[in-house]
């Protein structure tokens, strides 16, 4: 009879319903609107079931397994540049003082550079005829630069742009990361006898891991989505020498090949996720 | 082995900057176990930088054994240090931490491996070698650095900054024995940071206090208590620390309130200086409801007991003082009268040596 009945209240939901509202607007109608065109052939108004053939499609298309793999090579040449570039730069930015300031501010410009403007600026410095670099190295190094015209060219163009844009970000990381060493562990390794490279590789990096965990996946999510900068500066072109994923994405997109190009970001999208899913997991580790 | 002396040591961390350090000159003599005691900010830590090697000292000669290796660089001095929070190497195991510094200075694997084992069973954490040092909890993370720095055979000195701050109190008094026992096995001389004074007093044979970037008296802890060199002394060590009447000084006799204590030994100034007090410990001061030769007539204005005993707040011309009561003592609050068993005078801070009290036992008080 007078047994107690815990009052229940799910009033408590409606507090989360703004942030569910909006995130089923921006993220699961138009996922689900792309999941639905995967699956279908659509022409004009008539729209037809195809099951998982756009997939089949996409996957055994060489246009795309060709895009694939150069982002994949991108990326990867990216990590292997710009990480341990980001770590020498960490490491070598002054401690303290107006020095520290000024070379923080220097080195972060790039990042506040609207994307495009980058590849503005790029496609300017780098030509031959009137770029400060291109004039340099065509002229006075005396190389042949032409990133419009030569397909290696035009792929390290892009990649120095890329790493001129995005190191900073590394460096700026390990750079929070240092300086949250205590004074302690340097000294302690002091009395150690510890060499330099010691200290970088006991005291340092082992302290850097949580912030190139993070520089990691950055910069491998976001040079595996390069677009703006590239579209400006090469259009993907010599022939399809930087044509990567998400150029080739959009020309689908543009030409309303909705079904092909909704199985392709598809396919894009959990790669992406598969990828920082296995870096994290494997970061976590060490 | 070593002895190690600082002479005329002087350090500024800015160029006409305060000085962190102002004419220390002091001797840890080999094989002793020190506290440097002091408040925040005083210089202690300082001073250990200084014998380590990590900071430089901007004048005077740091002397180990003879040889002065104030510009030695710190991996060439036989010193180690232990810091406040535990510093260890966290992506090795316990025993790589232990073989690092001997690894650094080119010891062999085996014969490093084998030291390293010594030691941890010397501090009883052998059975955690093969774990990696980052999962350890905080106390057995601060004996691994202990054990770190007791690994090099050479070293003759070993400095402690703070090493107890981070670690639980019941786990405390397990690293005090620890070091305790390293110190009868292998005999260093042990240099121990501190702003505690019970650690401080309880852990070293001999305590060195320092203010202000001066050392004000290095002593056993006793003599820090019964015979405090000055003022600053006197208020820093006890708990409450030492109480301060002012002092009339007339005609080579110090009174307070009328009554005459102490004879100034002749030769010093007999008619006084402003400066001049009266200072005597708490536990020193013993209450009477009747007047008599050398009592103190005080007025006593607040009773506390504190379990062991009674802390008594009492005024005396004006000034207040504290008393520390056995509970079979209670006094009762209002008039009364207070004699001291020791005590000592003061001149513009530091203690004016040979006065003679008045009215007491020869030897009861040497100050």
């Amino acid at each position: 009879m007078t047994q107690a009945v815990k009052p229940r209240d799910n009033r408590a939901w409606y507090l989360v319903a703004p942030v569910m509202v909006s995130i089923v607007f921006t993220a699961v109608i138009p996922l689900m609107m792309v999941i639905n065109y995967s699956v279908q052939d659509i022409f004009g108004q008539s729209r037809l079931f195809v099951g998982a053939d756009w997939f089949n499609k996409t996957l055994e298309d060489p246009a795309f397994r060709g895009s694939f793999l150069r982002n994949l090579a991108f990326s990867i040449q990216v990590l292997i540049i710009q990480i341990p570039l980001g770590i020498v730069l960490g490491l070598g930015l002054p401690k303290k003082g107006w020095r520290s300031s000024m070379a923080l501010v220097l080195m972060a410009m790039p990042l506040l550079i609207p994307f495009n403007v980058v590849g503005t600026i790029w496609l300017v410095f780098a030509r031959g005829d009137i770029g400060l670099g291109g004039y340099f190295l065509n002229n006075i190094v005396g190389l042949d630069i032409n990133y419009a015209q030569d397909s290696f060219d035009a792929w390290t163009t892009v990649l120095v742009m890329d790493t001129w844009h995005w190191t900073p970000l590394v460096a700026l990381l390990v750079y929070a990361g240092l300086r949250a060493i205590p004074d302690a562990y340097y000294q302690a390794a002091t009395i150690d006898g510890a060499s330099k490279f010691a200290i970088f590789r006991y005291v340092q990096l082992p302290r850097l891991r949580g912030v190139l965990t993070i520089a990691v996946l950055l910069r491998f999510m976001d040079s595996f989505m390069i677009f703006t900068e590239p579209f400006v500066l090469t259009g993907g072109g010599p022939g399809d020498t930087t044509n990567f994923l998400s150029i080739s994405l959009a020309q689908l997109a543009q030409a309303f090949n909705l079904g092909p190009a909704a199985a392709y970001s598809l396919v894009y999208f959990f790669f992406i996720q598969l990828s920082c899913f296995i870096f994290f997991t494997i970061l976590k580790r060490f | 082995m070593a002895e190690i002396r600082l002479v005329d040591l002087n350090h500024q961390y800015d160029v006409g900057g305060a000085y962190a350090l102002k004419d220390v000159n002091l001797t840890w003599d080999d094989g002793g176990a020190y506290a440097l005691l002091g408040p925040s900010g005083c210089g202690k830590t300082t001073m250990l930088n200084i014998i380590s090697g990590l900071v430089r000292p901007s004048e005077g000669a740091v002397m180990f054994n003879d040889v002065d290796v104030a510009r030695t660089s710190t991996a060439d001095r036989d010193i180690a240090q232990v810091f406040q929070f535990p510093v260890i190497y966290e992506s090795m195991t316990v025993r790589e931490n232990l073989e690092f510094p001997l690894r650094n200075r080119g010891i062999s694997k085996r014969d490093a491996s084998a030291r390293a084992v010594e030691i941890a069973e010397l501090l009883q954490i052998d059975h955690m070698m093969k774990r990696r040092a980052q999962q350890l909890t905080a106390d057995a993370k601060q004996l691994v650095s202990l054990a770190r720095a007791l690994v090099r055979r050479e070293v003759s000195a070993i400095l402690f900054d703070e090493p107890l701050t981070v670690i639980d109190p019941q786990k405390k008094w397990e690293l005090r024995q620890a070091l305790k026992r390293v110190h009868a096995e292998l005999n260093h001389t042990l240099v121990y940071v501190t702003h505690d004074q019970t650690e401080a007093l309880t852990f070293a044979d001999e305590v060195v206090v320092m203010n202000a970037g001066g050392v004000m008296q290095k002593g056993t802890p006793v003599d820090l208590f019964e015979q405090p060199a000055n003022t600053f002394v006197g208020n820093f060590i006890g708990s409450p620390g030492m109480n301060f009447f002012s002092a009339k000084v007339e005609n080579g006799v110090a009174s307070l309130a009328g009554t005459k204590l102490l004879e100034v030994p002749s030769g010093t100034q007999a008619n006084g200086d402003p400066s001049d007090v009266i200072g005597v410990r708490p536990e020193f001061v013993r209450w009477h409801s009747t007047p008599a030769d050398q009592r103190v007539p005080v007025t006593v204005t607040k009773l506390n007991d504190v379990g062991t005993a009674v802390m008594a707040t009492f005024t005396v011309d004006g000034a207040t003082g504290m008393a520390r009561l056995p509970i079979s003592d209670r006094p009762e609050t209002g008039p009364g009268w207070v004699s001291f068993s020791r005590l000592q005078l003061f001149r513009n801070g530091d203690s004016l040596d040979n006065c003679k009290p008045i009215g007491l036992a020869e030897g009861a008080s040497r100050a």
